[in-house]
């Protein structure tokens, strides 16, 4: 999955994060803002990781600005903020690629 | 074969946005029969894909702790709905709202799509359950055929905001103007063996008129009612909970027809009231909801 433009998912409220992909030449960088990063930031960056390998997203520069997310809205902002950066309008592959 | 859960207790449906992380975590904690995650109205037009992101996710990952979980969809007349339903059915869902019903073609069309989805997802034929909104003057006026339209469909809701627009009318507070619709939705719902719920109170500065309208609805025949605050949930459940002297008149009732049956006596008095077979089912209904409620200590 070849990242076309930036896109942004989420938002600065409580329990949600906002999620920015931009195109990049070499590799996947992902940049993490978190009042709980000591504690959770290992999980989410695992979390986005994952998401992102599952899309088939390997050059990208992303950043996650985390309020408290739990992992299934971590996974939901990568993936839409993902998907309007190749600028995805169809049928979505739920239990696939989405999962 | 009927799904089990065609018939269970419904007496909140609590609306909750999708697009909101924030109030879809955890809405378990407010112990409501049913929540209602939301892709329509709530959602902004431009979050739209977001929001059903996030509804796939919670459902596969957040345990709702038994709570019902029905998804609205966006209308017929959007090119939305197809994959919402895709996503509800492949998250997991329990039941579909289909927003402003106004024809039983129109629960047959979500039908089709649902079972396709099942198919798609491998979830088992007929899993997913069906209710229809109601919200425009066409729509109540056909509430009958949409009631008799799918063996699916558990439910028709009253959507007051819409079909005051649609009658030209404001609402009052007093239900005045949504009287002629209440009365004719439970009668088609009960003719057809489906349930029937109420519109929302969006005043929360007036709780004694929120009281006072579910007081009107549960005596009028509806199974429960739309919510949008958890501040709401406590109030139905006591009025909709039977009190205990009803639960003792219920008992009797079953008790003395069961009886008197098996002695050939059809009629005959309980506490000084007129008795006979046709008060047996309202009875064992006041003991279903008693034990539903968690309140009934009997043997019945």
């Amino acid at each position: 999955m070849e990242i076309i433009k930036t896109a942004v998912a989420g938002t600065l409220e409580s329990s949600d994060c906002m999620v920015t992909i931009e195109p990049a030449q070499r590799g996947l960088e992902i940049d993490l803002d978190s009042a709980v990063i000591r504690q959770y930031g290992k999980r989410i960056m695992e979390v986005a990781s994952e998401t992102l390998d599952r899309l088939g997203v390997q050059n990208a520069r992303v950043t996650i600005v985390d309020k408290g997310a739990l992992d299934c809205t971590i996974k939901a902002r990568v993936e839409c903020a993902a998907m309007r950066a190749v600028e995805h309008d169809g049928r979505v592959n739920w239990g696939g690629v989405i999962r | 074969m009927t799904n089990p859960n065609k018939y269970r207790l419904r007496r909140t449906m609590m609306f909750l946005n999708c697009q909101k992380p924030g109030l879809i975590k955890d809405p378990y904690i407010y112990k409501p029969d049913s929540i209602m995650l939301d892709l329509e109205d709530a959602v902004a037009e431009r979050e739209k894909d977001a929001a059903r992101y996030s509804l796939y996710h919670a459902l596969q990952e957040i345990d709702y702790r038994g709570v019902e979980r029905v998804v609205r969809i966006n209308g017929l007349d959007t090119d939305l709905w197809r994959e919402d339903v895709r996503c509800a059915v492949a998250g997991g869902c329990d039941s579909i709202r289909i927003p402003k019903t106004e024809n039983a073609d129109d629960v047959r069309t979500v039908e089709y799509a649902i079972a396709e989805a099942e198919r798609e997802f491998r979830r088992p034929a007929g899993s997913v359950l069906i209710m229809a909104a109601l919200e425009s003057a066409r729509g109540v006026i056909n509430a009958m055929s949409i009631c008799d339209s799918s063996e699916r469909l558990f439910g028709i809701a009253l959507s007051g905001g819409d079909y005051s627009k649609d009658l030209q009318i404001s609402i009052s507070g007093t239900g005045v103007e949504f009287m002629g619709a209440r009365q004719h939705m439970i009668i088609a719902a009960r003719a057809a063996k489906v349930q029937c719920f109420d519109t929302v109170w969006t005043n929360l500065d007036d709780m004694e008129g929120f009281r006072r309208e579910v007081e009107i609805i549960h005596s009028m025949g509806f199974d429960g009612k739309s919510i949008i605050n958890p501040r709401q949930i406590p109030i139905v459940h006591e009025i909709y909970t039977p009190k205990e002297k009803d639960i003792i008149f219920a008992e009797k009732v079953i008790k003395e027809i069961e009886t008197k049956k098996a002695q050939g006596i059809g009629v005959f008095t309980v506490d000084g009231k007129m008795i006979d077979i046709a008060f047996y089912d309202g009875a064992r209904r006041t003991i279903a909801l008693a034990k539903a409620s968690g309140v009934y200590k009997g043997d019945l």
